[in-house]
């Protein structure tokens, strides 16, 4: 309960900062010329999704099955090098995989969609291998006791225990996602990047705010939209918030 | 030494402390007993401030401790807990000089002090002093967290229910320890604990409390033989009259100069001694009078020859200064009614029977009420 | 081979954009601890505060480092300052703050209460319960979570060279508006080396400052 009113209160923090950005731009004259750029905004807002759901759906079929194989007792040696690899490469800046992307495929939405599932694919790995690392041993020693097979394991054990710590990292990948998805532009690929970048480049605040401003918005939501699939997916038993 | 009055605490609606009045003289071991939720353990710490009295006073050495500053308050008594509480990050030497180093004592006092300690508590001081505590096991832990407290030398010790988290043979162990080092350094000592064996064991006096109220406060032998009400008489269970045998010592339960043969003795002597006496058995001693072995009178009557030829060996002994239950314990072990009682050097001194201990406990039991 | 022939006839400005990024992030991460750690330290005393804090600084991090960029800058602009260091120094700094003062947070939360307990007892002031018992055995902690940031700030500082905060983003800004594959790669391994190293680096100060009595097993 108390909790829930602080979250309220941050909220309406935050929300008073908008508000008074919003009053320091209305003064300035930038708020109505934001308003020009509605159409643009809509546009390219679909572009941008359309992005982020290609790359995160490409992720998520990507990453968990392969954070599932990193667990399996048949990969142990292979899944501790694998996940070397990973671990390294989520020290590797967006922008480099984004550039590294461009190397590989050239200017274009193919390396955008390479780029973002790339960089979204890592933390949902390591999630998913935490996730089912941590499963404690005697839940799956009494599945194997009680006649269950591997799948049957993994299916009816392992998943749902691991289930919160999986979400958790496609959480945070998909919002990672989301807000990598400008610097996507850069290689060719659409979305708000659009109106920041040349918002930057022509000095021009309020296009560059008619990019940013909903760009952090959808972040924001994509976040908690997971969040909210966090808190009622999972069942409760293992379900922390709940 | 230690002086409660009026001790209260109020938390909230709750009252957890309700007008303890009490005084705990110089060099005595004083353990609060009762179930938990009781108040001993709030008692406790308000004596060094951890929780802030809600009224009363508190007097250490004459001294009102509510004048006093709380950390400096603090640094003057020991404090052990059931945790342990040994900082991870810090060696057992650099543990034990927690309070000396706070205090600013010089380095090289502190750490010689430390050693001194350590060995006291039969930890050798080469091998342990640079340790960290995860490598030392858990009785060994805790010998160390009671050797912290006692490093800058204090005269009070608050100790809470310090060995409740060591298994039962390292616990006595421990125990033994302890006293062996209060005996030595007559601190005066306040203990928590919800265990009434250890209570018995280690208590000069004992506090009982209940719903933050001191019901009883006496001597072990005295709670035990003369429960002041229904919960008291409860609390130290069914079977006090046993935990007893622990506070009494064989020496006062022992009948003296007994009747003994020697070797060169005659069967027809010893027969003749132990009818006198009325005894099934006579111990034979040796020259300088050290507990030999036994003739037993059905065994002797109406044979010839000499003790030494015919003695059997004893069933068992026990010391003077072992307690009751240790003699009790013996005669069950080796289904007996009477045991002979030999000093550290294993001179006959005299005899114990099953008789004679009911006799002693029932005795007492008679006295007051 | 044109990448690295590229690199040894650069290796000048490699270094000097290098110098840039290091300067950048290791200001934003000196000012993020200094702010970071006592705020962590300090909202250990209120559950309410935490809560707030920790809230604050998740939606934070959330807000994509470009967006976020963008907000600065009319913001900033107000005092002449829209575009180049100071920008990418505050974004820095505020993202650094989450992974900083949650580790703190929650590593001096995780100390055993009678660890606390015992501090108490044997007469420590709450400075010195802090200094002797609580930061070293959290210390580890604090470290990764400075290990995120740097992380993090590292990657964050290549995205700044848009708004003219220079560093090794540049050469993969120049490569993908020239197409020029030898300073995009340039770019992209200089700054991922750069990121590999201070994350080793932090790594190893970790194990350094833990102490060994934390160490063993």
């Amino acid at each position: 309960m108390l909790i829930a009113t602080l979250r309220t209160s941050s909220r309406l923090a935050l929300l008073a900062a908008v508000f008074a950005l919003g009053a320091v731009l209305q003064a300035r004259g930038i708020l109505p010329a934001m308003a020009t750029y509605r159409q643009d905004v809509v546009y390219l807002i679909r572009g941008h999704l359309w992005l982020a759901a290609v790359s995160g759906l490409l992720a998520i079929l990507i990453g968990v099955p392969i954070g599932i194989l990193l667990t399996r007792s048949r990969f142990r040696l292979a899944g501790l090098v694998l996940a070397q690899v990973v671990n390294l490469g989520t020290t590797i800046p967006t922008l480099a995989i984004l550039a590294l992307a461009m190397t590989v495929l050239g200017l274009g939405a193919p390396s955008a969609i390479f780029g973002l599932t790339a960089l979204t694919l890592l933390p949902i790995v390591l999630n998913t291998a935490a996730g089912l690392r941590a499963v404690p041993r005697h839940l799956v020693e009494a599945a194997r006791g009680m006649g269950m097979t591997p799948g049957q394991i993994l299916w009816q054990v392992e998943l749902p225990n691991a289930l919160y710590v999986i979400l958790a990292g496609i959480r945070t990948a998909l919002a990672i996602d989301v807000g990598t998805v400008p610097l996507a532009f850069l290689i060719g690929g659409g979305g708000l990047g659009e109106l920041i970048f040349t918002g930057i480049d022509l000095m021009e605040p309020a296009m560059l705010l008619a990019g940013a401003i909903p760009t952090a918005l959808l972040a924001i939501a994509v976040d908690w939209l997971v969040g909210q699939a966090q808190f009622w997916l999972v069942p409760r038993g293992v379900n922390p918030l709940r | 030494m230690i002086r409660l009055e009026r001790l209260s605490k109020v938390f909230g609606t709750v009252t957890a402390v309700d007008g303890v009045d009490m005084e705990v003289p110089e060099g005595e071991v004083c353990v609060l007993l009762g179930p938990s939720g009781c108040g001993k353990t709030t008692t406790m710490k308000m004596i060094n401030r951890l929780i802030a009295p809600s009224a009363g006073k508190i007097f250490i050495g004459g001294r009102d401790t509510a004048g006093q500053d709380d950390v400096a308050l603090r640094r003057s008594i020991g404090y052990v807990i059931q945790q342990i509480g040994l900082f991870p990050n810090k060696t057992i030497e650099d543990n034990i000089c927690v309070v000396p180093d706070l205090l600013g004592w010089p380095r090289r006092k502190s750490r010689e002090r430390a050693a001194e300690l350590l060995s006291l508590v039969n930890l050798d001081p080469a091998l342990f002093l640079r340790r960290y505590p995860k490598e030392l096991s858990g009785g060994q832990q805790q010998r160390v967290g009671v050797v912290r407290a006692l490093a800058a030398d204090p005269p009070v010790l608050l100790m809470d229910e310090p060995f409740g988290a060591i298994d039962p043979i390292n616990r006595e162990v421990i125990q033994d320890e302890f006293m062996k080092l209060q005996a030595a350094l007559r601190k005066t000592v306040i203990f928590v604990s919800h265990d009434i064996d250890e209570a018995v064991k280690m208590a000069s006096r004992i506090a009982i409390f209940r719903d933050g109220r001191l019901v009883q406060y006496d001597r072990p032998d005295d709670i035990l033989a003369h429960p002041k009400d229904a919960f008291v008489a409860d609390f130290v269970g069914q079977d006090r009259t046993l935990k007893r045998l622990r506070l009494v010592r064989v020496e006062e339960a022992m009948m003296a100069d007994p009747p003994r043969v020697q070797a060169e003795d005659t069967l027809d002597t010893a027969v003749a001694l132990m009818r006198e006496h009325g005894h099934g058995s006579v111990v034979m001693v040796g020259p300088r009078g050290r507990a030999r072995g036994q003739v037993r009178l059905e065994a002797a009557d109406g044979r010839r020859g000499l003790v030494g030829e015919n003695h059997e060996p004893l069933p068992g002994t026990v010391l003077v200064g072992d307690d009751l239950r240790t003699a009790v314990a013996r005669m069950f072990e080796h289904d007996v009614t009477w045991l002979a009682c030999v000093d550290a050097d294993g001179f006959y001194k005299g005899y114990v029977t099953q008789r004679g201990i009911t006799h002693l406990l029932g005795a007492t039991y008679g006295k007051r009420s | 081979m044109e990448t690295f022939a590229f690199m040894v006839a650069n290796w000048p400005v490699i270094l000097q954009r290098m110098g840039e990024h290091v300067s950048l992030v290791g200001a934003a991460i000196l000012i993020a601890i200094a702010t970071g750690v006592p705020i962590g330290i300090a909202i250990t005393a209120n559950r309410k505060a935490a809560d707030a804090v920790l809230y604050a600084a998740s939606i934070m991090i959330t807000i994509p480092s470009i967006a976020l960029f963008g907000l600065l800058i009319p913001i900033l602009s107000l005092i002449g300052q829209g575009i180049g260091y100071l920008p990418a120094l505050v974004a820095l700094v505020l993202y650094s703050q989450l992974p900083i003062i949650r580790n703190t947070y929650t590593a001096i939360t995780n100390v055993d209460p009678a660890l606390r307990e015992a501090a108490r007892g044997m007469g420590m002031t709450t400075a010195q319960r802090l200094r002797e018992v609580e930061i070293p055995i959290a210390l580890p902690v604090i470290v990764s979570g400075v290990r995120n940031a740097v992380v993090l700030s590292i990657a964050i500082a290549a995205i700044a060279t848009y708004i003219g905060a220079g560093g090794l983003g540049t050469f993969i800004s120049r490569g993908i508006s020239q197409t020029d594959i030898r300073q995009l790669l340039t770019g992209a391994i200089s700054v991922s080396a750069l990121a590999i190293a201070a994350d080793a680096a932090l790594l190893g100060l970790q194990r350094l400052l833990t102490s060994p009595g934390l160490r063993i097993r």
